[in-house]
């Protein structure tokens, strides 16, 4: 199997943002269908910005560490930029990830946008 | 925890001292062409005769009907493509399972391109196949039997004696792939009726990239390699004398007082799977519980993911596999796995832990201490548990 960097195991061992949220402003479920995996993300929103986030992930190491990773990077973002974070810039946050398991953070990506599109349902500003 | 703790002996296995001592003249000073006159070529001929006489004995075949090869997986195509193309006058359907190992699987994908009709068996919710399936699928027109004789996944052990005995009767070749097998239970070729078996040298304690093919006496087969005379014809190529040599040490070490070493691989494997179950909620035991190989434990914890567990494992010094999609390169999850019935979600948190004569008392209980901590931690991560 092809190594994974120093980062995406310190995030794997040390997952930052784990948990649930009972008042969560929107919550996100994502599916990865290539192997099956599952990312749940709950965000509180305040003033625009993700004032807390939390995720839950059932998936390998990388699928762990993008999703830790991508909530260390929303935190405290407007929901704007939020949306804008990519899977490549998440990778790229954990000096990259092998090839194979690039799908693993699509999850992540798709964890963050489907929270903020649940909130925005929620409090009628769907676009 | 500075000691590796391997747990991974289906994959392969440690050398065996004794096996590298009995190799290394093989390696340096006797270094002859077996094929040669001279006597320092003699020496290596007689090194290979004598290594064909232990793997025979291992199996209760005769000398002339072992062919060394590079492996499992050579053999395994040798065995079936060479049956086919020798055979397909006289019909043109094989029989297999759908849990036997890709050098199986692949090899009889690639015959349907020339025309060959494969029928797979399935297994039962134990990993063992049905007798009675597999009388149903035969055929006027079927020329080979290949289910393996115990599986690298799930340790089920097939029935090889009614699967060799049918095969018999009915006239039909049986090849059965035994990498397993060869060195981890007794096998005679002659009682259970076995055509051809495919063994393999680093699976016992022996060297990588060495294997053999048993070839009942009679058998019509085509070549393998073509070239000189090596192998009685059968397989061209100048012989890998030290690799050889070892496997014949190997499969000695491994067969001699089998039932003995088993027992105390059977009594960690029950410790194992018997600690696992009670310490661990929600843990599923894959395999039959009886026909199993003795160092084998494969189990499914729901809700978590295996790749993640094995790399917690090896923080802590632990080397083990899994068949979670996310740790196979084409990310899906494992055929034996879901040829049981279970689902992709549950064959997700698969675990694998394969034991050896080194293993230990200790080693298993490391492992009990270890596991419920990786297991609770992974699912307190999990969102298919809520935790309210
Ligand atoms: S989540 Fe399955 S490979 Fe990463």
């Amino acid at each position: 199997m092809e190594e994974y960097s120093e980062k995406v195991m310190e995030h794997f061992f040390n997952p930052r943002n784990v948990g649930e949220m009972d008042d969560a402003d929107g919550v996100g479920e994502v599916g990865n269908p290539r192997c099956g995996d599952i990312m749940r993300m709950y965000i509180k929103v305040k003033d625009n910005k993700i004032e807390d986030i939390k995720f839950k992930t059932f998936g390998c190491g990388a699928a762990v560490a993008t999703s830790s990773m991508v909530t260390e990077m929303v935190k405290g973002k407007t929901l704007e930029k939020a949306l804008k974070i990519t899977n490549m810039a998440v990778a790229k946050a954990l000096d990259g990830l092998p090839p194979l398991k690039m799908h693993c953070s699509n999850l992540a990506e798709a964890g963050v946008k489907a929270a903020i599109q649940d909130y925005r349902k929620k409090n009628g500003k769907e676009e | 925890m500075d000691k590796t703790i391997y747990l991974d002996n289906a994959a392969t296995t440690k050398i065996d001292k004794e096996v590298i001592k009995a190799m290394l003249p093989y390696l340096t000073d006797q270094y002859g062409n077996p094929s040669s006159i001279y006597s320092l070529a003699r020496e290596s001929k007689k090194a290979i005769e004598s290594s064909r006489e232990e793997v025979a004995k291992a199996i209760n075949a005769k000398p002339n009907e072992i062919y060394f090869t590079s492996g499992g997986t050579e053999s395994d195509n040798w065995a079936i493509k060479g049956i086919a193309f020798a055979n397909e006058n006289k019909g043109k359907h094989i029989i297999t399972t759908n849990i036997e190992h890709h050098a199986v699987l692949h090899t009889c994908k690639y015959l349907k391109k020339y025309g060959f009709e494969v029928t797979y068996l399935p297994v039962k919710e134990n990993g063992i196949v049905d007798i009675n399936e597999l009388r149903k699928a035969i055929r006027e027109d079927t020329i080979l039997i290949s289910v393996m004789f115990a599986n690298n996944e799930i340790g089920s052990i097939q029935p090889i004696k009614e699967i060799g005995k049918i095969a018999k009767e009915k006239g039909i070749y049986f090849h059965t792939d035994a990498v397993q097998a060869v060195g981890k239970i007794p096998i005679d070729v002659n009682e259970l009726n076995i055509d051809l078996l495919s063994l393999s040298g680093h699976k016992l304690h022996g060297p990588k990239s060495i294997g053999a093919l048993y070839i009942k006496n009679g058998v019509k087969i085509s070549n393998m390699l073509h070239g000189g005379g090596q192998e009685r014809k059968m397989r061209a190529g100048t012989e890998n004398v030290p690799s050889i040599v070892g496997l014949g040490k190997a499969i000695e070490i491994a067969t001699e007082n089998i039932n003995e070493k088993n027992e105390k691989i059977i009594e960690l494997r029950d410790i194992l799977i018997n600690g696992l179950l009670e310490k661990i909620p929600d843990t599923i035991l894959n395999g039959d519980r009886e026909k199993r190989l003795p160092g084998n434990v494969n189990v499914c914890f729901k809700y978590i993911e295996g790749e993640s567990i094995l790399l917690m494992l090896d923080m802590k010094g632990v080397c083990a596999s899994s068949g979670s999609a996310c740790t196979s390169g084409s990310l899906e999850p494992s055929h034996v796995l879901l040829a049981l019935g279970l689902e992709h979600e549950i064959a997700h948190g698969s675990l694998r832990l394969t034991l050896s004569k080194y293993n230990t008392q200790k080693d298993v209980k490391y492992l009990l201490e270890i596991l419920p901590e990786i297991v609770q931690k992974l699912r307190d991560m999990s969102p298919l548990i809520n935790q309210n």
